[in-house]
């Protein structure tokens, strides 16, 4: 332990000190008042960090022998996590608080969270990997039944917490057999004792329980059953929140045990990895089809999206994960617009949630129908906007791994998919008419829903350069 | 003699009855915090029994966090409990139903 180590760590511990000092700074003053300035405050912070990371550093370094790496891959989830946090933090302060429910521990919570991602990516033994997990995991717990008063938002709390604690007994069951046949717990020196090609039993055993437990996290079926509910019943900034930043920093760490510490068993990991990724991209397409309520249909529809990114690494190239890597950045910029679009969704102030109701919203709000329009087909992969990209990319990554099969299934779904988004699109354009929408005037909503929907066109120029630095982050990892 | 296999045995064997406490309990929320505390404490055995079989102390360090975080995740689980209760007056696993899934 030396000052290098700290100096590694110095964005994270940078972080916590922040979360303990703006605790007691709210206790010991305003309380609740002072959190519409802590929201501000702390996305702010959030954006100096990412800048931070982002322009300062370079190289590779190792921290507390080997425990915690900071490369280019890391950084890149890192700065993801980062903004897509300081975003949803924005677009919540004017809907929690004209519900009463912006309490100042909600942006500190965050804080935390994001730390525990920001650990998660940059783990280098099941040690670290597990605290982050738990950091982030226990954070979003809470942050998921923060409307206290409300029989949805507690029971979305506590099933998330219920599956949650399943998927981390699961993964430490998967570590412990790990650490017992490899006799260490750091990547590098299961890497080792994995060897190229063959894994012993117990090693395969725990491989297969710490991918199921990250499974969890990132919702990918048959491990998704939590997230409807717990999408539907937490309020929507967060649900906003659980869609974009923690399936990131959990797609990221999964990439990283798969690659770090079981390398050189592709051939066993892969297996999984495709099944799960074809059982997700089904299951989000077909079942988000009888969905009626905006929010569930996300949550299919992120299914579905995790399956797309999983495609990426199960192909077990650095090609394939950089496709992850522009997938999930592209996916959190939709679902930044979406969500940003489903808070304004209200009737005299009240959310409405239910899909019908937007019948007709093209003719009361020209731009923001068409931004919506644009993330939609976006998402359901229409060329030549942004997302169309994306899942070319995971589909090339697949092709060229041989797994062309599994591409051709991914097309498949990705076509059923489309079915859903497109009705939501049919709702606002050519839906009967009912009773309208009247909310949403906020212009920080309205900014974010536009400027998503605008990245969606003109990022075909040359998706802002983050394939260059997808790629980097890919060849840190796989080499 | 009791050797490595013995204690990975048990330690099996708790893990899969948590398990199925969590999924077959029908009764109540707080027997699924205890299973979820069975299948900690399993792998909790499963590190001790490593480490000493290795000679290696990470196994325990590691079985010191994971106590840690387990007592964390309890207090976070009831905390989440007691403001369900408060809205539902019962804490029922069939009463946990305002949504389906």
């Amino acid at each position: 332990m030396s000052s290098a180590d700290f100096t590694t760590l110095s964005p994270e511990i940078l972080m916590a000190v922040y979360v303990m000092v703006g605790l007691l700074l709210a206790v010991y003053t305003a309380k609740d008042r002072i959190a519409p300035m802590l929201v501000w405050a702390t996305s702010a912070f959030f954006v100096l960090i990412a800048v931070w990371i982002g322009f300062s550093g370079s190289g590779d370094a190792e921290a507390f022998g080997g425990m915690f790496h900071d490369d280019a891959f890391s950084r890149f989830a890192k700065v993801t996590v980062l903004l897509s946090a300081a975003s949803i933090l924005l677009m919540s302060q004017s809907y929690m608080e004209r519900r009463g429910l912006l309490r100042f521990e909600y942006p500190l919570l965050v804080t935390l969270s994001v730390i525990g991602m920001m650990v998660m990516v940059s783990a280098g033994d099941l040690m670290s990997l597990y605290m982050g997990l738990e950091l982030q995991s226990l954070a979003l717990y809470v942050i998921a039944s923060l409307r206290r008063d409300s029989a949805k938002s507690t029971e979305a709390g506590l099933k998330y917490f219920v599956l949650g604690a399943l998927s981390s007994g699961l993964l430490l069951y998967g570590a412990s057999l790990t650490y017992g046949f490899a006799g260490t717990t750091l990547f590098s020196g299961i890497i080792a004792a994995a060897g190229e090609g063959t894994a012993s039993l117990g090693l395969l055993f725990g491989l297969v329980f710490i991918a199921a437990g990250l499974a969890f996290k990132v919702s990918a079926a048959p491990f998704h059953m939590w997230t409807p509910d717990v999408y539907e019943g937490a309020p929507t900034p967060v649900t906003a929140f659980f869609a974009t930043a923690p399936k990131v920093a959990a797609m990221a760490l999964l990439a990283r045990v798969v690659h770090d510490a079981f390398g050189g068993v592709a051939g066993d990991w892969r297996q999984v990895i495709a099944a799960l990724s074809v059982a997700s991209m089904f299951l989000g397409a077909i079942a988000a089809i009888g969905q009626t309520n905006i929010k569930r249909l996300m949550a299919y529809s992120s299914i579905n999206h995790m399956g797309f990114a999983l495609m990426g690494l199960a192909s077990g190239t650095a090609f394939g994960v950089q496709a992850m890597l522009v997938y999930m950045a592209i996916y959190v910029v939709m679902n930044i617009g979406t969500f940003a679009f489903i808070l304004t969704m209200e009737r005299d102030g009240v959310p409405v949630l239910r899909v019908d109701a937007l019948n007709n919203y093209a003719k009361r709000e020209p731009t923001k129908a068409l931004a919506m329009l644009v993330l939609m087909f976006s998402m359901a992969g229409v060329p030549p906007l942004v997302g169309f990209f994306g899942k070319f990319y995971v589909l090339t990554a697949a092709v060229e791994a041989d797994m062309a099969w599994l591409a051709v299934l991914g097309v498949i779904a990705s076509a059923i998919a489309a079915y859903y988004y497109l009705r939501i699109v049919y709702y606002m354009y050519f839906g009967e008419e009912t009773e309208a929408l009247n909310g949403g005037k906020s212009p920080v909503l309205w900014g974010f829903i536009v400027a998503s929907a605008v990245i969606m066109v003109i990022g075909v120029v040359n998706l802002f350069g983050i394939e260059g630095a997808a790629a980097l982050a890919a060849e840190t990892l796989v080499n | 003699m009791i050797g490595l296999e013995h204690y990975l045995t048990v330690a099996a064997a708790l893990f899969v009855i948590g398990i199925f406490g969590l999924f077959v309990n029908r009764k109540n929320v707080i027997i699924i915090l205890m299973s979820v505390e069975l299948m900690l404490l399993a792998v909790n055995i499963n590190f001790v029994a490593f480490s000493a079989y290795l000679g290696d102390l990470v196994g325990q360090v590691f079985t010191l966090f994971v106590l840690t975080v387990a007592a964390a995740e309890a207090a976070i689980g009831l905390a989440i409990l007691v403001c369900f209760f408060r809205n539902r007056g019962t804490i029922a696993v069939e009463d946990v139903n305002v949504m389906k899934g």
